[in-house]
């Protein structure tokens, strides 16, 4: 017990005595929170949009307006000129086109039937679906509208004939970005800490050599192991904290659960973590080593953690995948704690 | 004290033989030094003294503690100095002493009086961090932390290597100083002048030990006349010697040539006429007494 104590004693004197770490330690949560949780976010707000009115009438008027009104668009070019269109879209002026042929109106009129055509930029699949979903919400919004406006004698049959859906978002209300991030981000964080620190501090103990000089000393292996890993899990810890004492403020996250609940959990998942990091310690013998393993690790278990997409749209494999890579679990249980409850 | 039986190491899976077949046998309080080139096996046999290294074959015993069952109280009992300072950079000259003597469960107090005339040199610098030392207070420091649990034998893996000649004569001093205290040092080295300041020498090369005795009498085995021979021109010395008819070896040492004839009966006055006969001038032809390297390169020759 005492040698795991001199251990801890010499691993902290180590771990303070390196500007760089102290500085990262600190660092680390507030900017990952910052920045990530303010900028990584899904919402698209500024779509911009190129249209060609070529019909010119009242209904093409009229729903050119609605984009106009949209707070998701800014029509940021239009003319008649298809070519021109496709220029801005080239030049990266312009997210998507819309093109209203000439005789849109005469043919919703007469034909009940008329057509209008988008056009995508999907370099970005993801920005071009959510473009997409908001503009054929858009046309569908007008099409209701018109359809009864004109078509429709009275208020009964209108009613009739229209089914609306009415929805509401449990657990996160107003789908806001941030708290959805902040639970993430703070997941992420942890498996930094566990993964990385004590991993590169056993390596750095073979590369030195002073691994050597420490076995020819009576100190067991759980001793040294647990002498090494105690600091990071203490340091773990204290990041999650800040996390929390940053994050709840900063972005009004709800908190419902318990802490007692969370800090379990993490103390689990770090000690998973901790676990992958020390194994993979083992297979590297220098730091430069180790920092490419783990990074390789480390990108696997955040692209497959479902903070940057949603775990249920993975093949069958991703989700088995998904399952052993616990981060994603970490999460959800996190995310139990801040606003699981909200609507209750 | 310690005794070696039959030890095999190789690397690789065989391919590689670092040690072959060692037998070597080690008294208490002896200050017993291994001498060979770089790659001849030293380090292997050290690790495998200090429970570092699982031999292929044979028996090492410290103490009658065997080096791989007992690898628990073999720690206890050996020092170990590696070849490459192992001790932490990160730490001062005092933290490292503390972290290493609390490991061994005692205090720097305890056995302060052990490492006292070596600390006293570095005390001055006691806060500075370790990294930030000379290399021949690096040394002392090391030193220092493999004697805080007053071991029964200490293991020094080319200690003197890279240290300059002020630093490598003191050290030895402390190594005279604490066989005195009557422990026991194993000491590697490939520097062969060091040789003479051991109790007794193992010769080692490619594996294998050569020759093991007291200096002296190792010295006294070369049981050939050698000769320093200098002349004006000492690259034609080699390529003439080489056609010298009982030649045995001819090596160049610093600034002149080590040379051995196969004829008990060879002279100087015969080298000498033998050489001007080849157009050397300004001849020194002096039979001089061998040194440890001559007797390691007699050695080296007879093995191949």
């Amino acid at each position: 017990m005492r040698t795991i104590f001199f251990i801890l004693r010499k691993e902290f004197k180590q771990i303070f005595r390196n500007p760089m770490m102290v500085r990262l330690i600190i660092a680390l949560p507030i900017v990952q929170l910052i920045v990530l949780a303010n900028a990584a976010t899904m919402d698209l707000k500024n779509i911009n949009l190129a249209i060609v009115d070529n019909d010119l009438s009242s209904i093409s008027r009229q729903l050119i307006s609605k984009f106009e009104g949209s707070p998701f668009f800014t029509i940021t070019y239009r003319d008649f000129s298809e070519k021109g269109a496709q220029k801005s879209v080239a030049l990266n002026q312009s997210d998507a086109i819309l093109i209203i042929p000439v005789n849109f109106q005469k043919d919703l009129l007469k034909n009940d039937k008329a057509k209008l055509q988008f056009s995508i930029n999907a370099i970005n699949g993801m920005s071009a679906g959510i473009t997409n979903y908001y503009m054929q919400s858009i046309i569908l919004d007008f099409n209701k509208k018109i359809i009864g406006e004109w078509k429709m004698p009275t208020k009964e049959l209108q009613k009739a004939k229209n089914i609306t859906v009415t929805y509401a978002h449990w657990f996160n209300k107003e789908l806001i970005f941030n708290i959805f991030m902040v639970p993430g981000i703070l997941a992420v964080l942890v498996t930094i800490m566990g993964m990385f620190l004590p991993g590169l501090n056993l390596v750095r103990e073979k590369e030195i050599g002073t691994i050597e000089q420490i076995n020819v000393t009576p100190i067991k292996k759980y001793q040294f192991i647990l002498g090494k890993l105690l600091p990071f899990i203490i340091i773990a810890f204290f990041e999650l904290t800040l996390g929390l004492f940053i994050g709840i403020p900063l972005f009004n996250v709800p908190v419902i659960g318990s802490f007692f609940v969370l800090y379990s959990v993490a103390g689990i998942y770090l000690l998973a973590i901790l676990g992958i990091g020390l194994l993979l310690s083992t297979f590297a013998n220098t730091q430069q080593q180790l920092m490419f393993l783990s990074y390789f690790v480390l990108i696997i278990f955040i692209l497959m953690s479902g903070i940057f997409t949603p775990t249920e749209s993975m093949p069958k494999w991703g989700q088995i995948l998904v399952l052993l890579i616990f981060c994603h679990k970490f999460m959800r249980y996190q995310f139990t704690l801040f606003y699981q409850l909200v609507l209750q | 004290m310690v005794k070696i039986e039959n030890i095999t190491k190789t690397y690789e899976k065989g391919k590689v033989k670092a040690l072959t077949n060692i037998n070597l046998s080690i008294e208490k309080g002896e200050l017993f030094g291994l001498i060979g080139p770089d790659g001849a096996g030293k380090t292997s046999l050290f690790r495998i003294l200090t429970s570092l290294l699982i031999p292929d074959s044979g028996i090492v015993k410290i103490m009658n503690f065997d080096v791989v069952k007992d690898y628990k109280e073999i720690r206890k009992i050996t020092g170990y100095m590696p070849g490459k300072f192992s001790l932490y950079q990160d730490l001062s000259v005092e933290e490292n002493l503390n972290f290493f003597a609390s490991v061994f469960g005692t205090t720097v107090k305890e056995n302060y009086s052990l490492i006292e005339d070596i600390y006293v040199q570095i005390e001055p610098f006691k806060k500075r961090l370790a990294g930030k030392l000379s290399g021949g207070m690096k040394q002392k420091l090391a030193l220092s932390c493999a004697l805080i649990h007053k071991p029964e034998i200490l293991v020094l893996d080319e200690p003197t290597t890279g240290v300059d000649a002020v630093s490598r004569k003191e050290f030895w001093e402390m190594l005279k100083k604490l066989k005195s205290e009557g422990i026991t040092i194993l000491v590697s080295t490939p520097y062969m002048d060091e040789a003479s300041l051991c109790d007794r020498i193992a010769l080692i090369q490619n594996g294998e030990i050569l020759s093991v005795d007291k200096p002296l009498n190792i010295i006294n085995q070369f049981n050939k006349k050698l000769f320093a021979i200098r002349t004006s021109n000492m690259y034609q010395l080699m390529q003439d010697l080489k056609q010298f008819g009982s030649l045995n070896t001819a090596f160049l040492f610093g600034q002149v040539v080590h040379f051995t004839s196969k004829n008990k009966n060879t002279n100087s006055e015969e080298i000498r006429f033998f050489l001007k006969e080849n157009n050397h001038s300004d001849i020194f032809i002096k039979e001089i007494v061998p040194s440890i390297e001559d007797c390691f390169m007699e050695f080296a020759k007879n093995e191949k």
